[in-house]
């Protein structure tokens, strides 16, 4: 590549262009305006997607991310734009979602002056960035970019954050670019250990009672086919981390359901008499594990991790085995007996048929007149052929749209977890719908977080990005409520909501929806929801004091999972 | 239990890293007693020597959290024993005291410090040494008020024969070369 004199602002797009980036999410803002500047001549190269605000622009990023497997992109301002996109930044990091956010800084002379919008950007994302550099000269754009793509798509993802003074963007350099490959302190995924596979291997073909227990890390390791091969094999039961959802289809015959606070009865009764539990690309985080101390006693760990840091983490690991999943399951796949466990899956079925009788007839099909959450899942999950993209917001929804929507395909599902954000949802879905143009994504939220970013509603009408969104309305924070009925005998401190009208709301923004109040409006109002041309808005009232079971309390040991108050 | 622990974090001399070493200790609310961070025997390559009490545990889990920095090149842990660490400390005492009294002169030869400058109203008195023996000193001294005093953080190295950064950065250099 020759090089060329360019600005700092034209070579950051351009930079961005080399590194393959075909939509940038952001805000514009006297800091980062050279930036913007400079994108009005790549319009044909790239798509800016305005936002409403910096937050729906770091989520849309995030949601890119979650369905393409490539870091997303998104600009704002320095000062309140820069500290707008904290949250995303946070829920990215908590979550392994590869983002390059930059940021515009004021001039260098300036920094540390308490300049017009100016605020130490780089000191408060520190601990919530998986790097993050200042660049205050021309000449390091290219540089830093590289690397923040190698750093944020690399190993296990992150967020990175570049913060570019004013005057680096005005000046001038010889543009060039090269890839990052490596960087020597920096080692993305760690060599496998042929000794721990067959170790593993060893304590794996002598279980009577294996779990299997995937996460995230299948999906971006890309290792579904690995995975699934790996329990077809072994014939072991698996089950997922709110995160894996999506990467085994949810009719396997092997997967049993989702593990955690809520959810399914036996995958969290029956860790604790596992004999071998195998983790795969998940961190034993406190919703997963409940009480650590009881959790898994009689299991041996075997941990499958491409981060040293998660190894002993939470739960010390008997064969810890480092490297990228994709990797380590072919490795040990190869290396294990097949094997059939049909009496412990059979245990597995029957803890689900318990669970269906006590809660999932009732969620799904439920007989008294309020409408469920479940059923709404229920309808949108099969009048999508469980092939579309589901964007979930945080709370009761989240759960019960996780537990009932059913996935054929991977990369379905994009959720906040870790960090658990109100308001992720509807900005999420925008991208979502920009990384899988051809795909239905349905977005599932509640009406406390819809809330939270609404104004992304304009986002999506101005971008006419055919999102469907269901918002489940209580009139409550339904999960606090929840936990204040179950653990803080009914004071329900400050969790009701007077909402609006939501659909005007919609329709005020120009996007069409309609109000569902009756059952019998459901299955065809969901349809018509379906078959809209464009975004749409279906508000769904739904009762009003509903609970999530099943449910493993705070402090409690995964065995003592309630399947009621 | 917790005890004493040394970390010691060898990295790329790059803006912002401390803070995001320090990070690490202020999330787990893990106190810092000491920290010293210089330039290593290796051109370009840093060295945080960080004195921390805590269980072995938690430091274990910390050293892996710093090594997890993208600038970190590699971190390890000691017990006090494992290696040989001295700290210095400067004592400013009134010079007066000295005309007055031989004791001064006694203890500086007695503790093996040395006394760097006089001048009409002041000596500096260094010693170097753990921190029970330069805190013992200070105790002697105070006798005479000591005017000023201040004590380094720990320089430490390990007791192995071998210089385990460099067989680090040969190991490194061979895993990143594989990587292409």
């Amino acid at each position: 590549m020759t090089k060329r004199k360019v600005s700092g602002s034209q070579a950051v797009i351009l930079s961005l262009l080399e590194e393959g980036v075909d939509t940038i999410f952001g805000y514009p803002g006297g800091a980062i305006m050279p930036i913007y500047d400079a994108l009005y001549d790549y319009d044909r190269n790239v798509k800016h997607i305005l936002t409403r605000h910096e937050q729906g622009a770091v989520h849309a990023a995030e949601g890119y991310a979650r369905i393409t497997g490539k870091a997303g992109v998104c600009f704002a301002t320095s000062g309140p734009g820069a500290t707008n996109l904290i949250t995303g930044i946070a829920d990215a990091m908590i979550d392994s979602t590869p983002l390059v956010c930059i940021t515009g800084q004021v001039a260098s002379p300036l920094l540390g002056t308490d300049a017009f919008q100016e605020s130490d950007v780089l000191g408060i994302s520190m601990p919530i960035t998986k790097w993050s550099f200042q660049v205050t000269s021309p000449e390091e754009i290219p540089g830093a970019i590289a690397q923040a793509f190698y750093v944020a798509q690399s190993g296990r993802p992150g967020p990175v954050l570049l913060d570019i003074t004013k005057d680096a963007q005005f000046g001038e350099l010889e543009f060039e670019y090269k890839k990052c490959r490596k960087i020597r302190s920096y080692v993305p995924e760690p060599q496998i250990d042929p000794f721990k596979i067959k170790e593993a291997a060893e304590i794996i073909d002598a279980a009577k009672k294996p779990l299997l227990l995937f996460g995230q890390g299948v999906l971006i390791a890309r290792a579904e086919e690995e995975l699934k091969a790996f329990v077809e094999k072994t014939g072991i039961p698996a089950a997922w981390t709110l995160l894996g959802l999506s990467a085994l289809p949810t009719d396997h015959p092997l997967n049993v359901g989702m593990l955690g606070m809520h959810g399914n009865y036996g995958p969290n009764l029956l860790t604790n008499e596992a004999d071998v539990i195998i983790g795969v690309g998940m961190r034993f985080d406190d919703r997963v594990t409940g009480k650590v101390s009881a959790y898994a006693p009689n299991a041996k760990i075997i941990h499958l991790e491409v981060d040293p840091a998660e190894i002993n983490k939470i739960k010390v690991a008997d064969v810890p085995v480092l490297g990228n999943a994709k990797k380590t399951l072919k490795m040990l796949t190869d290396n294990v007996e097949p094997n059939r466990h049909d009496e412990w899956v059979n245990r597995f079925r029957e803890c689900y048929q318990i669970e269906d009788e006590k809660i999932i007839k009732k969620d799904l099909f439920p007989e008294k007149p309020g409408l469920t959450m479940g059923e709404v899942i229920r309808v949108a999950g099969d009048k999508t052929n469980h092939e579309a993209i589901l964007v979930t917001d945080v709370g009761q929804h989240q759960m019960i749209a996780s537990r009932y929507f059913k996935f054929r395909h991977p990369r379905s599902n994009v959720t906040s977890g870790g960090l658990g954000t109100m308001g992720f949802g509807l900005p999420a879905s925008i991208g979502a719908q920009l990384g899988a143009p051809g795909r239905t994504v349905v977005a599932v939220i509640g009406d406390g977080g819809f809330q939270m970013t609404l104004q992304e509603l304009g986002t999506i009408a101005q971008n006419k990005l055919p999102v469907k969104i269901i918002v489940l309305n209580n009139n409550f924070l339904g999960m606090v409520r929840q936990w204040q009925q179950l653990f803080f005998e009914k004071r329900y401190s400050f969790t009701e909501l007077q909402n609006p009208d939501f659909i005007t709301i919609g329709k005020g923004f120009g996007i069409d929806g309609h109000k569902v109040e009756a059952r019998e409006d459901l299955e065809k109002s969901i349809q018509q929801m379906i078959d809209h041309n464009g975004p749409y808005l279906l508000e769904v009232v739904i009762e009003k004091e509903d609970n999530v079971f099943p449910m493993v309390p705070t402090g409690a040991s995964v065995s003592e999972v309630m399947l009621e108050p | 239990m917790k005890k004493e622990h040394i970390i010691t974090v060898y990295s790329e001399n790059h803006i912002g890293l401390l803070t995001r070493i320090t990070i690490v200790f202020t999330r787990r609310k893990v106190n810092i007693e000491s920290l010293t961070v210089s330039e290593s025997a290796i051109q370009g390559v840093f060295k945080f020597t960080i004195v921390v009490k805590s269980t072995k545990e938690q430091v274990v889990k910390i050293v892996r959290q710093i090594e997890k920095q993208i600038d970190v090149l590699k971190a390890f842990y000691h017990t006090n024993e494992e290696m040989i660490y001295q700290e210095i400390a400067l004592y400013k005492v009134p010079t007066e005291a000295v005309y007055e009294d031989d004791t001064i002169e006694k203890v500086v030869r007695n503790s093996g410090a040395r006394i760097l400058e006089i001048t009409r109203d002041y000596i500096v008195i260094e010693k170097t040494g753990h921190k029970e023996e330069t805190q013992a000193l200070f105790e002697e001294l105070n006798k005479f008020k000591v005017m000023q005093f201040i004590r380094s953080g720990r320089v430490a190295i390990t007791r192995d024969p071998i210089e385990r950064l460099s067989e680090f950065l040969k190991e490194r250099d061979a895993l990143l070369e594989s990587m292409d």
